[in-house]
């Protein structure tokens, strides 16, 4: 059953730029797709269009069906009911995605109190589950700091249990690891791996990063200037990339190669 | 060794944080004298406010600490009633502009188009509005109350919080944690009441306390002009207006009403100069 299905979507400024050209994309029910594409390619505008969630003066054309939504032109009541409820986000930076002014217990508890009806003792008790299931020591000590306490590697997971807390059905991760060191990277991707995994969700994983992908995802979707120009298994992008660009993030992956094992993912 | 390694590191730290509690504490010490001075006058005072046994222009002592005014009322009594006052107009005033201009404020945020236009443009023009002119106006179609004062300060006052509420709420809405907030399918009202407002209280708590300091001059201004508080109960700039014209042989009705004013203003300052430095959260986070 396809969950997500991108067809034609093209996004432009007020002054008439297009950053994302005709874009088309589907994820079924639990499945993986990456998004890859170097700085500025339009993967994050991708997620944010998907959401209905465009910065103020950019447009959306085409056709956005979420789980038999049309995002597309949908009133901000329809987008609010999707929303947490069909697909939420895991955000690129750590610490801007965090409320700098409330404690991180509250910002947890906010979805969660939403979708489950929790209150008092059994919402903090959720909360705290919350901060365990992603792996984080002394859920009371992080429950109660505020965001610029914690570390970065914490926020990112922070950020992931606040995605995770909506349940959704598909869960959105715009490079959530480039921000961090490559041995933290590699524990939040077995973590997302894992938890994904337990819940059946779909996942959009976005990077730049073809090694970084190929951890998560089985099939990949190549972006170029807001384009995709390849798409397919990344077992095959990655020994036969066809087009040139895909080439080259092939190459740069591979001078990576001794930080991350190619051959040996999925 | 040691102590030299020790000394760089923690001198200006030590020195940063004490001044910031300095400035605090001296604002709070002023400003709470004199509403101490204004919540004692609730309960009591030397003298009734329109006792004129006293005698004219008696001068500082004898059972009048500062002195009397020209009608032979006692100044003391009217510093503190115009304590009173003062305070009544700074609260008043700066009750209805974060009242009205936070909400015209998070309207305009929103607003698009058209009515972005309207509202920033009707806020230029509440803003370039003589607050005299205002007071007049309002004074004309009720009276020359407090009330009135208070209406016409927080109005203009206002317009200058709106506009920076606006450009606050503006700032704040391209964050990412908004953003993230809204994936999470948090409505808007939830997201301003949550997240927005929370964020730019601090600078907003800041500005609030400016427009309090401001407010106290306006209405000494105001009531120096005969569009004030109305007698008996006499406000600082009334009573500087009275005593312009004795000021050479007594000073002391000018003065005192003058020097609280003053202090009041400073003290006002000085707190929202130590909250900038304690709320703001770019300084928060940057001893964290
Ligand atoms: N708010 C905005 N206003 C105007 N242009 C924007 C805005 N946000 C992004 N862009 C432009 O859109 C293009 C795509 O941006 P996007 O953020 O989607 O890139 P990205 O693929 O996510 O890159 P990165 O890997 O660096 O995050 C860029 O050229 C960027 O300059
Ligand atoms: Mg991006």
């Amino acid at each position: 059953m396809t969950l997500l299905d991108v067809r034609g979507l093209t996004v432009r400024t007020a002054d008439g730029r297009t950053l994302v050209d005709d874009l088309s994309l589907t994820v079924d029910s639990g499945e993986r797709l990456g998004l890859i594409g170097e700085s500025g390619s339009g993967k994050s505008l991708t997620t944010l269009a998907i959401l209905g969630l465009l910065p103020d003066g950019m447009t959306a054309t085409g056709s956005v069906d979420l789980a038999g939504t049309q995002i597309v032109g949908a009133t901000e009541k329809r987008l609010a009911a999707v929303r947490g409820r069909d697909a939420a986000v895991v955000f690129q930076e750590p610490l801007t995605a965090l409320d700098p002014l409330m404690r991180v217990g509250r910002q947890i508890a906010e979805p969660l109190a939403r979708r489950t009806c929790l209150k008092g003792a059994a919402l903090r008790e959720a909360v705290r589950g919350a901060l365990t299931q992603v792996r984080l020591p002394e859920p009371e000590r992080i429950a109660r700091a505020f965001p610029h306490e914690i570390s970065g590697g914490q926020r990112q997971r922070v950020a992931l249990a606040m995605a995770l807390a909506c349940a959704p059905r598909l869960l959105i991760a715009d490079e959530p690891t480039t921000a961090l060191d490559v041995s933290v990277q590699a524990e939040m991707l077995d973590l997302i791996d894992s938890l994904v995994r337990e819940r059946k969700m779909s996942v959009l994983f976005v990077s730049h990063d073809l090694a970084v992908v190929a951890r998560v995802t089985d099939r990949a979707l190549v972006m170029k200037d807001g384009r995709a120009v390849e798409e397919g298994a990344v077992h095959d992008l990655v020994r036969l990339p066809r087009e040139e660009y895909t080439k080259a993030l092939v190459a740069s992956a591979r001078r990576l190669e001794s930080a991350l094992d190619l051959r040996s993912a999925r | 060794m040691t102590l030299t390694e020790t000394r760089p590191t923690k001198a200006p730290r030590f020195g940063r944080s004490s001044r910031r509690s300095a400035t605090l504490v001296v604002g709070c010490v002023l400003a709470g004298l004199i509403a101490l001075l204004a919540l004692v006058s609730l309960v009591w005072l030397p003298y009734a406010t329109d006792d004129t046994s006293g005698g004219r222009l008696t001068g500082p002592g004898g059972g009048h600490l500062l002195g009397t005014d020209k009608l032979g009322r006692d100044l003391f009594t009217q510093l503190m009633t115009g304590s009173r006052i003062a305070f009544e107009a700074g609260l008043g005033s700066v009750a209805v502009a974060a009242a009205l201009g936070i909400t015209l404020g998070v309207l305009a945020a929103f607003a698009q188009g058209w009515l972005d236009d309207t509202l920033s443009a009707f806020l230029d023009i509440l803003i370039a509005f003589p607050t005299l002119l205002l007071a007049m106006l309002i004074v004309a179609a009720r009276s020359a109350t407090l009330g009135s004062a208070v209406l016409a300060i927080g109005l203009a006052q206002s317009a200058v919080v709106a506009r920076l509420v606006r450009v606050l709420v503006k700032r704040v809405l391209t964050q990412d944690y908004i953003t993230a907030a809204r994936t999470s399918g948090t409505s808007w009202p939830r997201t301003v009441l949550g997240h927005v407002l929370p964020n730019i209280w601090p600078t907003l708590v800041v500005n609030l306390a400016l427009q309090f300091g401001l407010a106290v001059l306006a209405e000494a201004g105001l009531s120096y002009l005969g569009l004030g508080a109305p007698p008996p109960n006499a406000s600082w700039g009334r009573m500087l207006q009275e005593a312009q014209a004795t000021f050479t042989t007594a000073p002391a009705g000018a003065l005192a009403p003058g020097v609280l004013l003053v202090l009041l203003v400073i003290g006002v300052n000085l707190i929202a100069d130590g909250l900038r430095e304690t709320l703001d959260p770019a300084t928060r986070r940057r001893r964290a």
